[in-house]
């Protein structure tokens, strides 16, 4: 496959789903948010409350709307630029996204206009139970289309059926169970909780530092600081629970987060660290140019176990006889075998002869595990960017550290001291919100960058997986949705920057 | 219950659950139709933001219906998604920009700093009601003209057209349909507003415009029908290989005169609205209209891809046609998938409920003024 149209198809996925995880984290957090602000005013019959709720949907609509709109192109994008994937995986990967359309998305769109158009239509009760569910519609959505994403980061359920030539759904279960899709759901929906509760905070900061609707804003940010003050500490746990997952089945991954080229026992990880540019899997050189090393941590994270041996990059692509790693060249001898299996396979099947699809069906089932190994070129090619995975990887946990600090010190002033005498604080949370979603973009970064070149682990490389197409296509469509979406986001960022400036008493 | 079915069954099954998915997305079209409508029906910018708000509440479940259209056929035919959308890659991607303009418009339309001012988003709303619908019926046209693409022993697909899907233009009969659809929702489009919207001179000129747009309708439709009842079709043998059939789609309808008795009773529930509308003057005719096209799609749907057809066909190699057989997911994937699809009466269920508590009033010019709307 033409190289520049895998780099032009990756990065048209990546700015779309870039794109999309813009809006989607705070459409997850703020619709429950929005449902608590909503049953309070229904249990205390404040109309002040019913204000404040007023307020944060128009927002919520605002952004909710941008968020369908970069939506549905991922939806149809497997097909459009991953063609092959998505027939090679389909019979499987395709299920979540079916019933996140049944399941999820209908709910959300049927209540949400209940949500905004019904207040003088149907009853309280109706209402507010609208509220939930257009909250819990979208926390829906985010699990099948995470089931999806962590099958494809450790596929399980399936086996290989050659006839088709694609993998087949063998176990429902263990697809939608599967722990690393698990962890994948209750970590990003945390993100968009703690993206939400940054959202609330920073701009109740800013009504204060302005003066503006002091009582509402208070009582806005005593939501959003309680619930990010919780959800923050949920997002390390899941964290820490995702880093654990990574270890057990990307290994190559979570040597690359940590800029590991030796492996080592007893492992610690890297605080605060800068790489070494010259430092390649070849040479000796140090990894790092400094590091601040806090130990046995990452033996700890990895394998919850502080004697652990964390493989290193080296030991992964040359193999590692002692610790019984194999070596990245054998994988990829075992890979060309199944690829060369399946072929004689189908011609054997042609031919009608039954004998010989017997044998080469048992040599490619004994090395299907390696399939995607047999495309690659060279074992240097399963190491991804580690740069970029490395600083994305600590930028985030940084960042998740410093939001738990953040949200409990503005819980502790907003309950027992004056807010509004605490100017650093309240600038803080606000310059915190875009923070929010530099986090969770970093955190995507990790986690697909850190995995190429697979598309399927293991599986299915990128290159295989693309679309046949001319780059010149996709190059043009990438441009389009460029402009397009970055023009839709100045739109989006203005409205709403002037639905905040009105304030409560504003109108929406 | 779903494990006793054999392989085809759950085939046609999933078929069956498309076509019908297909027709429901050809009614939530009215959204489309009504939004080519707004200036024409509107005298001043309370009409036009009274007409605007009707639609602005049931936009999403149409936008909804067609993200699930894709999510259906990449789960129950994946060997669709990959072929139609990877091959025909202009058109899809055309249709989805006419979509995604669509998504923020009415949100933004009037709400005050919004960067590209009204004019524009009610620009986006109008691509998207004649271009997006447009080039949907081009893309179904396709189902019964073809399109050039191979496929190989892996089943990977190669389109052969460098115009990526585009080429379906340069097809005059394909037109046929297209036009069709964009006045049909034209159509709808006038028959909710009429039901939807208490204002007598809306009503009107709603009606004025259903004369014109009906004549038009039917000059493309019948069009249609005469080329796809009178072409030769794609049909499979008992081997699995694919022939030409002269006549096959007209032979389809004889051959299962159920869909033929769908076809019929749609075509003429949507005459029959359209003629109480204007006649009689009677106002809840989107219902009949609205079930007409549910019918009329779904059984044209069903008839391309039931009886031994291919629906998805190959001009370019014959044998590399898409089937309901050779393109579907495995038996135990559309198994669970129908246990899944259990769940669209229950969805159905709650989305009428929905509609019923909010549609109970009338959209009013009151309403739309009072000084806490929330109004798009
Ligand atoms: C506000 C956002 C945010 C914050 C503060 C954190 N994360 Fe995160 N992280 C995400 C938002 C996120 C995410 C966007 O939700 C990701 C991307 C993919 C995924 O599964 O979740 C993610 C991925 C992700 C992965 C990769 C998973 C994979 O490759 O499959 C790991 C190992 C962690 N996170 C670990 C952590 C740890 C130890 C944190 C400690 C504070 C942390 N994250 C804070
Ligand atoms: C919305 C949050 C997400 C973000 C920000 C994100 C980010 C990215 C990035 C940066 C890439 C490019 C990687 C590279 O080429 O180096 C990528 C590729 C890709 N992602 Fe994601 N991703 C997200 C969610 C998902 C989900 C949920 C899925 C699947 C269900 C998915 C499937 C893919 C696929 C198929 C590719 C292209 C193949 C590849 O490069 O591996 N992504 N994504
Ligand atoms: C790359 C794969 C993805 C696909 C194919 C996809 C698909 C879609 C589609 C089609 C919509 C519009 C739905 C509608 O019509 O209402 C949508 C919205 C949404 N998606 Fe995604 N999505 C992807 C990634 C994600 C991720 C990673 C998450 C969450 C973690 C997510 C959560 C949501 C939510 C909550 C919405 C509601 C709308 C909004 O946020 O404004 N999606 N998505």
């Amino acid at each position: 496959m033409e190289e520049t149209l895998v780099d032009w198809s990756r990065a048209q996925f990546a700015l779309t789903s870039i794109y999309h995880f813009l809006f989607v984290p705070l459409t997850l957090g703020l619709g429950f948010i929005v449902a608590f602000m909503e049953t309070i005013y229904v249990k205390t019959g404040d109309e002040r409350w019913k204000q404040i709720t007023k307020f944060w949907m128009t927002l919520f609509a605002i952004n909710f709307a941008i968020g369908v709109a970069t939506g549905i192109i991922m939806e149809f994008e497997f097909g459009t630029n991953w063609a092959n994937y998505s027939w090679f995986v389909g019979d499987i990967f395709g299920a979540p996204l079916a019933i996140e359309g049944i399941l999820a998305f209908f709910m959300e769109s049927t209540f949400f206009a209940v949500m905004f158009f019904g207040w003088n239509k149907v009853s309280k009760g109706f209402h507010l139970l609208s509220t939930w569910l257009v909250a819990i519609g979208s926390n829906l959505s985010a699990l099948w289309i995470l089931v999806a994403n962590g099958w494809m980061q450790h596929p399980v359920g399936m086996v290989f059926n050659p006839d088709t030539a694609r993998n087949e759904m063998s176990n429902f279960w263990d697809v939608i169970l599967s722990p690393v899709a698990v962890s994948k759901f209750l970590h990003t929906i945390g993100s968009g909780y703690v993206i939400a509760s940054l959202f609330v905070v920073g701009i109740s900061s800013w009504l204060i530092l302005k003066n503006k609707d002091i009582w509402m804003a208070k009582k806005s940010m005593i939501i959003g600081a309680t619930f990010g003050f919780i959800t923050s500490l949920f997002i390390i746990f899941s964290g820490d629970e995702s880093a654990h997952q990574v270890a057990l089945t990307q290994p190559v991954k979570l040597a690359a987060m940590e800029g590991l080229y030796e492996g080592k026992k007893e492992a610690g990880i890297v605080a605060i660290g800068m790489l070494n540019p010259n430092k390649t899997l070849q040479n000796n050189e140090n990894a790092y140019l400094f590091e601040l090393e806090i130990p046995y941590i990452l033996s700890f994270l990895g394998y919850h176990d502080i004697n652990a041996y964390v493989p290193g990059l080296k030991d992964l692509v040359w193999g590692n006889s002692k610790q019984n790693i194999m070596s990245t060249e054998e994988k990829i001898q075992k890979g060309k075998l199944a690829v060369k299996a399946f072929k004689e396979y189908k011609n054997a099947k042609h031919a009608d002869n039954h004998e010989k699809a017997n044998e080469a069906k048992m040599v490619l089932d004994e090395n299907m595990a390696y399939f995607g190994y047999g495309y690659l070129k060279k074992p240097e090619d399963v190491v991804p960017p580690v740069a970029l995975t490395f600083y994305s990887f600590h930028l985030m946990v940084i960042l998740g550290i410093w939001f738990m600090i953040l949200f409990a010190l503005v819980l502790f002033i907003v309950k027992k001291r004056e807010i509004s005498d605490y100017k650093l604080i309240l600038r803080s949370a606000l310059w915190s919100i875009p923070l929010g979603y530099i986090a969770a973009e970093a955190g995507w970064i990790v986690a697909e960058v850190g995995r190429q070149p697979w598309a399927v682990q293991d599986l299915m490389p990128v290159g295989v997986a693309v679309t046949n197409i001319s780059s010149t296509n996709v190059m043009i469509t990438f441009w389009l949705f460029a402009v397009l979406f970055t023009a839709l986001l100045i739109a989006e960022i203005k409205i709403m920057a002037k639905q905040i400036k009105l304030g409560f008493e504003g109108g929406h | 219950m779903f494990e006793n079915l054999s392989l085809l069954q759950l085939q046609q099954y999933w078929w069956m659950i498309i076509s019908l998915l297909g027709g429901l997305f050809v009614f939530m079209l009215f959204v489309q139709g009504g939004q080519t409508l707004l200036n024409a029906l509107s005298a001043n910018e309370t009409e036009k933001t009274m007409m605007v708000n009707s639609l602005g509440r049931k936009w999403e479940l149409g936008f909804t219906t067609l993200v699930l259209f894709g999510g259906a056929l990449f789960a129950a035919f994946p060997l669709f998604y990959s072929t139609s959308f990877g091959g025909a890659y202009w058109v899809w991607m055309a249709i989805l920009f006419c979509f995604i303009i669509q998504a923020v418009s009415y949100e933004y339309r009037i709400k005050p700093n919004n960067f590209f001012g009204q004019k524009t988003y009610e620009i986006f709303l109008y691509i998207n009601g004649n271009i997006g619908v447009f080039l949907l019926g081009v893309a179904i046209s396709t189902f019964f003209s073809g399109s050039e693409f191979f496929i190989d022993e892996r089943n990977f697909s190669y389109w052969q057209n460098s115009l990526r899907g585009l080429e379906a233009l340069l097809n005059p009969l394909n037109y046929l349909l297209g036009f069709a659809l964009v006045f049909l929702s034209k159509i709808l489009g006038a028959l909710y507003f009429i039901n939807n919207i208490n204002y007598q001179d809306i009503q009107h000129r709603a009606i004025n415009s259903i004369k014109f747009n009906m004549i038009a309708f039917l000059i493309f439709f019948l069009g249609f029908l005469v080329w796809v009842l009178t072409k030769d079709g794609f049909a499979i043998n008992e081997t699995g290989s694919i022939y030409i059939q002269p006549f096959k789609y007209l032979f389809n309808f004889l051959t299962m005169p159920i869909v033929l008795a769908m076809f019929l009773a749609g075509v003429a529930m949507v005459i029959t609205a359209v003629f109480m509308t204007i006649r009689f003057n009677k106002s809840s005719c989107i219902k009949t209209g609205g079930m007409g096209a549910v019918l009329a799609v779904t059984a044209l749907l069903l008839n391309v891809g039931l009886n031994n057809t291919a629906y998805y066909p190959s001009t370019f190699d014959l044998q590399s046609s898409l089937t309901i057989m050779n393109s579907s997911g495995s038996h135990y994937t559309l198994k669970v998938m129908g246990y899944v699809s259990l769940m669209v009466p229950f969805v159905l269920g709650y989305i009428v409920y929905a509609w019923y508590q909010m549609d109970k009033t009338k959209i009013t010019k009151e309403e739309i003024e009072a000084p806490d709307a929330h109004n798009y």
